[in-house]
């Protein structure tokens, strides 16, 4: 009895710590990886030793970004503006951060694990709605920068926050659209179900993954959730130029520094969304419980433990690789002009999303007819 | 029992603040506090349902008509308003004495319930009484919803030069229904 709890907590607190782990190190990637795309250097001073530099190694800005910056951050003064509403401008940032980081309790990271007589699932929480938790979660999420804007009392702030929130209630439709497809495609709401009906492939060589068999829902997911993350090309509610830092403009210090975590564990989201529902999940391509069986007829043992740490390794490479695909999106797109945005999220991914619905559903119930 | 506390008081605060992003946001508690009673009570689906279109949708919309109409808080009382505390108090009065005589009368907790099935409130046990004992009713009011959101559209078209206010809170219904709709 006692042993299992401590199994749920360790499997809820390794998912906090992953997510929460990889958002800081986003934050170097993104800086460094501006900085690459951009051919400038980048942060490439501070050093705890100096060491590195009297040996002729590179800096690659790891101190800057990683304990410079947030020590910077969380040491500043904390300053709340006059007229505010001090308790929800407090409040605000952890609403925002909140639903975002219990979204992942959903997440399968791996498949069962058998250590002795024990069967672990490798998911902190088996919720058998959980296509219906994240929306859910994602829902709320619209309040912490809502109120952040709100509660600010300055006109910047609250219009940012007015944009972000339009944006955020327009772009679920699409989202919750495009999970909609994907439910339907493979019958059920859970998402270590998916992850499983992913396993296998076609015609001998093409793992079974969900992008093959729903482009267009990738396409409506990606946008959306990047849009939902409120990065550029979707930036409108701080657009820099128009709005100083649109919601958070009056925010300092730690809550700002929550409000920049909000954003970059909201990638991971995307990311481990897309992985899960279109890139397999922990599955690796042709490993089976039993080990390799290649295209061709090779086969390879591997030790079921094994089979279950590289399902784990796929799936945060796959994570890392979505990630570093929306920063690439991020320093590539201009942003979009506001009559833009709602034309693309209402007229644009919202009958797109009905119309792959339709086509689903048609597929869905003659293959289930011809079955 | 402490989140039925935590429900009340929210509803509570609901009525009894002054600012209205405050009543507001003591709504989407009492609201998600609900939802998280149904999943309490095996109750899943709808539940989530509960979060997504209350607390997720509508609530979002109420802020920005609240926004958009510039509500103030109430800062002093408007003439007759003693009178029309009075009458309101009455009212509840009226209302807790009919809870209390339904009460009286209802079957008491733990007799003879039915169990409940093995899949109650799973979203497929949902989905084929939703699409197979109460079908009519359920197109019926989608059919509802439809004529609803081409109302809103209609009634928001029809002025242009109209405020910007009262299109917005059209367009806001609108949105709430096709929510509810989806």
């Amino acid at each position: 009895m006692l042993i299992d709890l401590l199994i749920e907590a360790v499997k809820a607190i390794i998912v906090v710590v992953m997510v929460l782990n990889l958002a800081g190190v986003l934050l170097w990637v993104e800086r460094k990886g501006s900085a690459l795309i951009q051919d400038r250097i980048g942060a490439n001073r501070a050093s705890l030793t100096g060491l590195g530099k009297r040996m002729g190694l590179p800096n690659f800005g790891l101190v800057n970004t990683l304990i410079a910056d947030p020590l910077k951050l969380f040491t500043k003064e904390d300053f709340v503006p006059d007229g505010a509403d001090k308790f929800l401008h407090a409040l605000a940032p952890f609403l925002a951060l909140f639903p975002v980081i219990i979204t992942f309790a959903v997440v399968p990271f791996g498949d069962v694990v058998q250590i002795g007589s024990r069967t672990i699932t490798l998911q902190a929480a088996n919720i058998n709605a959980a296509a219906l938790y994240i929306l859910a979660t994602i829902g709320i999420g619209v309040y912490g920068v809502a109120l952040g804007g709100w509660s600010s009392n300055n006109r910047w702030a609250l219009l940012g926050g007015i944009r972000a929130t339009a944006q955020m209630i327009s772009y679920e439709i699409g989202l919750g659209l495009a999970i909609i497809a994907i439910v339907m495609t493979y019958g059920t709401l859970d998402l270590q179900a998916m992850c499983r009906a992913q396993g296998g492939v076609w015609f001998g060589f093409l793992p079974r993954w969900g992008i093959c068999l729903q482009p267009v829902a990738f396409l409506i997911l990606l946008t959306a959730g990047m849009a939902e993350s409120k990065r550029v090309p979707f930036d409108l509610p701080e657009g820099e130029s128009e709005l100083v830092a649109g919601y958070f403009t009056e925010y300092s210090g730690g809550k700002q520094a929550v409000f920049m975590m909000t954003d970059f564990a909201e990638i991971v989201l995307v990311a481990v969304l897309i992985t899960v529902f279109f890139f397999g999940g922990w599955q690796v391509p042709w490993l089976y419980r039993d080990g390799f069986h290649f295209p061709g007829g090779a086969h390879l043992w591997v030790p079921q433990l094994l089979v279950a740490i590289l399902g784990l390794v796929a799936f945060m490479i796959k994570t890392v690789a979505f990630c570093w695909l929306q920063i690439l999106i991020r320093w590539t797109l201009p942003r979009f002009r506001y009559d833009q945005l709602m034309r693309l999220g209402w007229k644009g991914l919202v009958p797109l999303g009905l119309a792959n619905i339709v086509v689903t559903a048609i597929v869905v119930v003659l293959g289930s007819g011809a079955r | 029992m402490f989140l039925a506390a935590l429900a009340v008081i929210s509803a509570l605060g609901t009525v009894v603040q002054r600012n209205p992003v405050h009543c507001l946001l003591a709504l989407v508690v009492t609201l998600l506090t609900i939802a998280v009673i149904f999943i309490g009570l095996d109750a899943v689906t709808v539940g989530f349902l509960q979060a997504i279109v209350y607390a997720g949708a509508i609530m979002v919309l109420f802020l920005f008509v609240v926004w958009l109409l510039n509500l103030q808080a109430e800062l002093r009382s408007v003439p007759g308003y003693l009178a029309l505390k009075a009458i309101a108090g009455l009212l509840c009065a009226a209302l807790v004495a009919e809870l209390f005589v339904l009460l009286g009368y209802a079957p008491s907790a733990g007799g003879a319930q039915a169990a409940a099935p093995t899949d109650y409130g799973s979203i497929e046990a949902l989905a084929t009484t939703l699409f197979s004992d109460y079908l009519i009713a359920f197109e019926i009011t989608s059919v509802l919803l439809l004529a609803a959101i081409v109302g809103a559209i209609a009634l928001a078209r029809r002025t242009p030069s109209s405020q910007a206010a009262s299109a917005a809170v059209a367009a806001a219904s609108a949105r709430a229904g096709s929510q509810g709709g989806a």
